[in-house]
C-alpha cells in the first residue's frame, strides 16, 4: 500500500513538470489596480493576475487554493501593502513555496511603501477597529500615486527580466506621458469638486480627497472595519439632515444599506464610486477608473 | 514683435476697407484664413508650452512625494504580522462551559479554561522562519505549559520545495493542522478523537511539494520520531492535496494522506472541503461543507467519518450542523452524533460560540451543551484555507 502509494505520487509529480516552461513574466497582483499597471508597463511580456477582483473587499479574501497556484508560478507580487492584505497574503506566499516571490526580494513589492501614505498611526489599540499602523492602505485612488508605482514597478520588471529592460523602458516613458496627459486632464475637470463635503463608508477615499480637496467629514462606520451600526447612522442622520455635507460615497463591495438609508433621511445623494479597476462598467482600466470617478462625482454635484 | 504687428496690421486693413471687387475679395479672404491660421498655430503653442509647464509641475510633485516617501521605502513593509514587532506574538483564549445530561460519562463539566495558546513566529533570516505555539493549561489543577509546535521552515528552497523541521502537526488530513480556534465547532469530530488523540504532533521532518500549474497540487511527505521510546523515526507519512475555484464564488480542496504511526499502526485521511461565498466576497456571507473519513489500521480496522455544514447568512453570524460516527471493529457499540453550532463574532478577534450535540454512544443517548469564547490579541497569522 505505502510503496504503491509513494510510487504514484512521483509518477504524478513527473507530469506536471513541463508545465514550468513559461518565457512571459508572471505577475501576481493582489488588487486590480495593480495587475492593469502591470499590463501597461509590460505590453506583450507580462501575464498578470488579480487575486481580487472589484467587488470583492481586498480585506477579507480566502487564502484560496487557486491563489496559492498563481503565487507559485508568480515572478513578481505587487501589492498595495500597509497591511491590507495581512489576513490572506502571508498565508499564499507561505503555502506557494516561491522563493522568488518572498518579501525582501526584488520580486515582492508594495505599492503604498513607496508613496506618501495617510492616517498613519502609532496608536494600535484595537479597541478602534482595523487599525492600519502604516497608513491607509488605498492609495490607488490618486492618479498621481500610481504614476510613483509606475516607476518602481517598471524598475523591478527590468530587474528581474534584464533581457528586455529597453522594452519596459520604452512602455514606461509611453505610459508616463499618456498618464500625466490624462491627470492634467482630471484635474481641470475636477475644478469644482474642490471644497465639497463627503461621507464615505469606510475610510476607502481619502487619497482621492486628498487629491481633488474634497472634505471627508464623516465615515458611515463608526469603528473602521466594524459594520456601520443602527446608533451611528442615527447620529449621522441627526448631524446632517440640515445639510453639511455633499454626497455619500461607497465602494462596489460595500453594503448599500446604510447609505442608502442615510441618504434617504438626509436628502443627500449616495453613490458608488469605483475602487478600482472593474468597479463599475466604465472602469475598464486605469484611464477609465478616474474618468469614471470624475464623471459620478460630477454628476452629483450637476444634479444639486 | 514683427509677427504681432503684422497680423493686427492685417486685421485692421481687414475691417476697415470696404470690399471693392471679387479679386480684392478673394485676397481678403486668403489673409482672414491666414489670420486665423495663425491664431490656431499660436493658440496650440501657447496650449502645448502649457501642457509642457503642467507635465513639469506634476513630475515634481511626483518627485517630491517620492522623496517625502524615501525613509519609508527606505524599510518597506513587509506585510508580515510580524512587521510591527520582531518576533510577532499573539495570545488566543479559549474556555467553555459544558453540561451534559449523560449519566458516568466520562467528558468533563462545568466551566473549563481551554487551553490558552501562545504563539511567536518571525522569519529568522532570508531563508529561514521559526514558529512556536505553546499552550498553557491547567489541568488537574496544575498549570502546564505544553510545547504544541515549534519548528523551523526553509522559506529559499528552489522548484516549489518547501522543508520544516521541529515539532509540529503533520499535513495529514485537512483539520490535523489546524489551530483549536480555527475550528467550527468546540470540539474535534469523532475520528479525529479516537484515532489521532484530537490532532496528530510529532517532531520530524516535513517536505512539500507544489506544482507549478493552475490547479493546485501539493505532495507532501514526513519522517517522523513516532511515539515509541526507541531508536526514534518509526513514523513517516505521505499526503496529497489538490484543489482549486469553480468560477468566482467557488472554491474547493481535496486531498489523501497516509500516516504510519509505528510499524503495526497506519492511519489513513481522505478529505473534501467546499467553500462558497457570493463574488468571493467573504466577509459579509459564505458556506462550507467539509468532510473527511478516517481509517484507522493496527490489529483491527476502525472506521470513521464527519460531515459538517457551517452558514454564515450574514456578517458576524454562523450557525453550522455537524454529523459524525465511528464504525469500529473492535466494539459493537459504534457511537455517532449531531450537532448544531451558533456563533458570533464582534469581530475576527473575538468569538463565542453555543453548540449542542446529541450523542448516541451505541447504547444510550444524551444531550451536550457548550458554550464557548475565542479571543485573541496581539499579531494573528493569516489563516490557511
Amino acid at each position: 500500500m505505502y510503496k504503491k502509494l509513494q510510487r504514484t505520487l512521483l509518477i504524478a509529480l513527473l507530469a506536471t513538470l513541463p508545465a514550468a516552461a513559461n518565457a512571459e513574466l508572471n505577475v501576481f497582483a493582489c488588487e486590480p489596480e495593480w495587475a492593469a499597471l502591470a499590463r501597461e508597463l509590460g505590453g506583450d511580456l507580462v501575464e498578470a493576475y488579480s487575486a481580487t477582483t472589484a467587488l470583492q473587499d481586498p480585506h477579507y479574501i480566502q487564502a484560496r487554493p487557486s491563489l496559492i497556484a498563481k503565487v507559485r508560478q508568480a515572478d513578481l507580487v505587487i501589492c498595495s501593502g500597509a497591511q491590507l492584505e495581512i489576513g490572506w497574503l502571508p498565508a499564499l506566499l507561505q503555502k506557494a513555496n516561491n522563493r522568488n516571490v518572498m518579501p525582501g526580494t526584488a520580486g515582492y513589492m508594495e505599492a503604498s511603501s513607496y508613496v506618501l501614505r495617510l492616517n498613519a498611526t502609532t496608536d494600535l489599540d484595537r479597541a478602534k477597529g482595523d487599525i492600519h499602523p502604516q497608513g491607509n492602505p488605498h492609495i490607488q485612488t490618486n492618479p498621481h500615486n500610481i504614476a510613483v508605482v509606475a516607476r518602481v514597478l517598471s524598475d523591478r520588471l527590468q530587474e528581474i527580466d534584464q533581457v528586455n529592460s529597453t522594452y519596459y523602458d520604452e512602455y514606461f516613458e509611453k505610459f508616463i506621458t499618456s498618464w500625466n496627459e490624462a491627470v492634467i486632464e482630471w484635474e481641470e475637470r475636477a475644478v469644482d469638486l474642490v471644497g465639497r463635503r463627503a461621507i464615505a463608508h469606510h475610510r476607502s477615499w481619502v487619497y482621492l480627497f486628498d487629491w481633488l480637496g474634497i472634505e471627508e467629514v464623516a465615515n458611515l462606520e463608526a469603528i473602521p472595519g466594524l459594520p456601520p451600526t443602527a446608533a451611528h447612522l442615527g447620529k449621522l442622520t441627526s448631524e446632517f439632515s440640515a445639510g453639511g455635507a455633499d454626497v455619500i460615497i461607497r465602494a462596489p463591495y460595500q453594503h448599500a444599506k446604510p447609505s442608502e438609508w442615510l441618504s434617504e433621511r438626509t436628502g443627500i445623494t449616495a453613490i458608488v464610486l469605483p475602487l478600482t479597476v472593474g468597479g463599475t462598467e466604465e472602469a475598464t482600466d486605469l484611464y477609465s477608473l478616474f474618468d469614471d470617478i470624475l464623471a459620478r462625482l460630477n454628476g452629483t454635484i450637476n444634479d444639486d | 514683435m514683427r509677427t504681432v504687428f503684422l497680423p493686427s496690421a492685417i486685421l485692421a486693413l481687414a475691417f476697415f476697407t470696404p470690399a471693392v471687387s471679387q479679386a480684392q475679395d478673394d485676397d481678403i479672404d486668403a489673409l482672414r484664413a491666414a489670420v486665423a491660421e495663425m491664431r490656431a498655430d499660436y493658440d496650440s503653442r501657447i496650449a502645448e508650452l502649457e501642457r509642457r509647464l503642467a507635465v513639469a509641475e506634476q513630475n515634481a510633485a511626483q518627485a517630491s512625494y517620492s522623496a517625502q516617501q524615501s525613509t519609508i521605502a527606505a524599510a518597506p513593509s513587509t506585510g508580515a504580522p510580524s512587521s510591527a514587532s520582531n518576533p510577532a506574538i499573539g495570545v488566543v483564549f479559549q474556555g467553555q462551559a459544558r453540561q451534559t445530561d449523560a449519566s458516568g460519562g466520562e467528558e468533563e463539566e462545568g466551566y473549563l479554561l481551554g487551553e490558552t495558546e501562545v504563539i511567536m513566529q518571525a522569519n529568522v533570516d532570508d531563508k529561514f522562519r521559526a514558529w512556536l505555539t505553546a499552550a498553557i493549561a491547567l489541568e488537574d489543577g496544575e498549570s502546564v505549559i505544553e510545547i504544541e509546535e515549534s519548528w523551523v521552515e526553509a522559506t529559499a528552497l528552489p522548484a516549489g520545495f518547501g522543508a520544516r523541521f521541529g515539532r509540529f502537526a503533520s499535513g495529514i488530513g485537512y483539520l490535523n493542522d489546524k489551530h483549536s480556534h480555527q475550528w467550527d465547532f468546540a470540539d474535534q469530530p469523532l475520528p479525529y478523537k479516537a484515532f489521532l488523540d484530537g490532532r496528530y504532533f510529532d517532531g520530524g521532518l516535513q517536505m512539500r511539494w507544489l506544482a507549478p500549474t493552475d490547479l493546485y497540487m501539493e505532495l507532501g511527505g514526513e519522517v517522523l520520531q513516532g511515539e515509541g521510546s526507541g531508536s526514534g523515526l518509526e513514523s513517516s507519512s505521505l499526503f496529497a492535496n489538490v484543489g482549486g475555484d469553480v468560477g468566482i464564488n467557488n472554491s474547493w480542496l481535496a486531498g489523501g494522506s497516509y500516516l504510519e504511526i509505528d510499524d503495526s499502526t497506519s492511519v489513513s485521511v481522505a478529505h473534501f472541503l467546499w467553500k462558497w461565498a457570493p463574488q468571493g466576497n467573504w466577509r459579509q456571507k459564505n458556506f462550507v461543507f467539509q468532510t473527511e473519513y478516517l481509517e484507522r489500521r493496527d490489529a483491527v480496522t476502525d472506521k470513521g467519518w464527519y460531515a459538517q455544514a457551517v452558514f454564515q447568512p450574514f456578517q458576524r453570524w454562523r450557525f453550522g450542523v455537524r454529523a459524525d460516527e465511528l464504525d469500529l471493529d473492535s466494539d459493537s457499540n459504534d457511537p455517532s452524533r449531531w450537532t448544531l453550532m451558533m456563533d458570533w463574532s464582534n469581530s475576527e478577534f473575538s468569538r463565542f460560540r453555543l453548540q449542542v450535540a446529541r450523542d448516541d454512544d451505541g447504547t444510550d443517548t444524551s444531550n451536550e451543551w457548550a458554550l464557548q469564547y475565542i479571543h485573541s490579541i496581539g499579531a494573528h497569522g493569516a489563516h490557511e484555507f
